[in-house]
């Protein structure tokens, strides 16, 4: 019920204010003719009252000049052609000026009403919003304070010990400090990668720059990137050689597969089977990338996308941005990605994109 | 062999002393610069035998430092961005640099990046046989051989492993490959380069989904590697 009102208010707020007197004018003129029509049948008292649910209806979605004006032009009309003597502004009987009064104070009052409901409906809204934002910066503090201080933590901590005790440390203590630096760094620059990523999306100055894909080429290229981690996962790629070249960005969607290599690889346990598929359905890029882990509760699955939204079994190491830059990205090249589990056990995102395409990989070369 | 002179551009002092330790430790000397001015005035007294400029130099943008350099400059330019942008990099490497690192880099990334950039400026151009791994480039007869049997490449391919075998190490943009190969009217058609350098890796790869000679840099373009 609040869901479709403010769905309403947001529909009727867009309308522009030009229209909106358009409008007014419009809907008064209709009634009027349309009582011309009927006016004997019903009787010019009778007018009052559509005239009246007009202004009722019309204050649902205008703003309140709009709503004067109705006002006064239905006041204006109604008293000129309806009210005898017929086609003058004067009144002819005292209950028809009390009448005309009264009826022009009840669509003033009607006006000003909506108008101030509309007002706190709106500051409701802003409170939301500001309250939503509130809580997304929380969020996005807690999450932050803790990725980038940990590693910050471990990186000043074993460089305090490699200054301070330098020669009193064992080699191997010294070995492992700055085996920590550097894990600390890796870590540190991942997270600022994806922080990256999440403000190039929203700053909005982010353009996307498509050039020819030979969509193997990318896959083997981003899996290329984590040859040293995939001793414990067995990886299958399933492209044919004869899928045609893709217009799109290839730095882009390189991120978007290894951040969901990644997200299989980091999620699921050692052995686990991850394929990668490629194809060219109904003239789009189709791309699954899917695991045989345990997959995703079902409350989960709607969320995964979400800014900061982490699954809760989850290992520590992670912002939950990864699979929103995914997101981002995909649906900057136009695209969707979807998140289903499998039958009999893991999940599988889906990509879809709609882009140009061409087959002149199949010609023959020379 | 005679130390090479580096010569690093970076306005920022904790890269500086980085660098500098890196390169010092493994023999090179180091020269140092902190703004545009003082770089330039730097190569105008002393040419190194390789630069390493930072593209957001405070006093002057670095393509403009880089355009300047190239007016007389001829030894390797590698250059230093912070962020990973594609566009930026294509366009510099267009300006004539060698080569480009994003920051963070690894140190092994670097010595590997300079060392073959210098390797490239004295290399003899007119050598006829270039023997990369299990492959052999022959020039003179215009054929290659892999694992001694050799392999036949249709005249575009040739061209193409000619000129990535040429550039050894070195990053070539596909603008740079398609006008070379194809001529300036194919520019943009990346097209053409997709499907050659698919068919390349698949004559002279030992598995063609995991080269280990035609490197491919995201967005930017291809790199030989030996």
């Amino acid at each position: 019920m609040i869901h479709s009102k403010t769905a309403m208010n947001r529909l009727f707020k867009e309308v522009p204010i030009r229209q909106q007197y358009f409008i007014s004018l419009g809907a008064v003129l209709c009634v009027i003719l349309l009582s011309l029509l009927i006016h004997e049948v019903v009787g010019y008292r009778a007018i009052a009252f559509f005239l009246l649910v007009t202004i009722s209806l019309l204050s649902l979605f205008l703003d309140i000049l709009p709503l004067v004006l109705a006002a006064v032009l239905s006041a204006l009309l109604w008293n000129f052609i309806f009210i005898p003597p017929r086609f003058t502004f004067s009144i002819g009987t005292a209950e028809d000026q009390v009448l005309l009064l009264m009826y022009f104070i009840i669509v003033l009052i009607h006006a000003v009403l909506t108008a101030k409901i509309r007002q706190a409906q709106q500051e409701v809204r802003k409170r939301e919003e500001r309250s939503r934002d509130i809580k997304f910066y929380n969020t996005l503090l807690n999450s932050l304070s803790h990725e980038l201080r940990t590693p910050i933590t471990t990186i000043m901590g074993a460089t305090d010990n490699l200054l301070a005790l330098g020669n009193n440390l064992s080699e191997t203590n010294k070995y492992e400090l700055l085996n920590e630096i550097n894990i600390a760094s890796i870590r540190l620059n991942r997270q600022v990668e994806n922080l990256l990523g999440v403000s190039r999306l929203e700053s909005g100055a982010f353009k996307i720059r498509k050039d020819w894909v030979d969509v193997r080429e990318l896959i083997y290229t981003t899996l290329g990137q984590f040859e040293p981690m995939f001793s414990n996962h067995s990886v299958t790629v399933s492209a044919s050689e004869s899928l045609p070249f893709f217009k799109l960005d290839f730095a882009l969607m390189e991120q978007v597969l290894f951040n969901l290599i990644n997200n299989a690889i980091q999620h699921t346990s050692e052995g686990t089977s991850i394929l990668i598929t490629a194809d060219c359905v109904d003239e789009k890029l189709m791309i699954a990338i899917s695991d045989t882990g345990k997959g995703f509760s079902e409350k989960e699955i709607d969320r995964v996308f979400d800014k900061f939204y982490r699954a809760h079994a989850s290992r520590p190491g992670g912002t939950g941005l990864g699979l929103s830059i995914v997101r981002g990205f995909i649906e900057a090249h136009g695209g969707t990605i979807t998140l289903r589990n499998l039958p009999l056990s893991g999940a599988e995102f889906t990509i879809i994109l709609p882009t140009e395409l061409t087959y002149l990989n199949n010609l023959k070369h020379e | 062999m005679n130390k090479s002179t580096v010569l690093v551009i970076d306005d920022e002092a904790q890269i500086r002393k980085l660098l500098t330790i890196t390169l010092e430790a493994q023999e090179f000397y180091v020269h140092e610069a902190t703004t545009a001015k003082e770089g330039l005035a730097a190569v105008a007294n002393h040419p190194p035998d390789l630069i390493l400029l930072d593209i957001g130099l405070p006093d002057q943008n670095g393509h403009d430092v880089l355009k300047h350099l190239r007016e007389w400059y001829t030894n390797p330019v590698i250059i230093l961005s912070v962020q990973s942008n594609e566009e930026d990099i294509v366009r510099a490497l267009d300006n004539g640099a060698s080569d480009y690192l994003v920051k963070p880099f690894r140190t092994g990334e670097l010595m590997a990046r300079i060392r073959s950039a210098l390797r490239k400026s004295t290399v003899d151009e007119n050598h006829a046989l270039l023997t990369f791994g299990d492959l052999v480039l022959d020039f003179s007869s215009r054929t290659i051989k892999k694992n001694n049997e050799k392999i036949k490449l249709t005249a575009t391919e040739y061209t193409l492993l000619a000129l990535l075998a040429k550039n050894e190490s070195k990053v070539l943009t596909h603008h740079y490959l398609l006008t070379q190969v194809w001529g300036p009217t194919y520019r943009e058609e990346s097209q053409y380069l997709r499907v050659f350098i698919a068919q390349l890796r698949k004559k002279i790869e030992a598995d063609p989904n995991r080269p280990v000679h035609i490197i491919t840099e995201s967005g930017v373009g291809y790199r030989f590697i030996a």
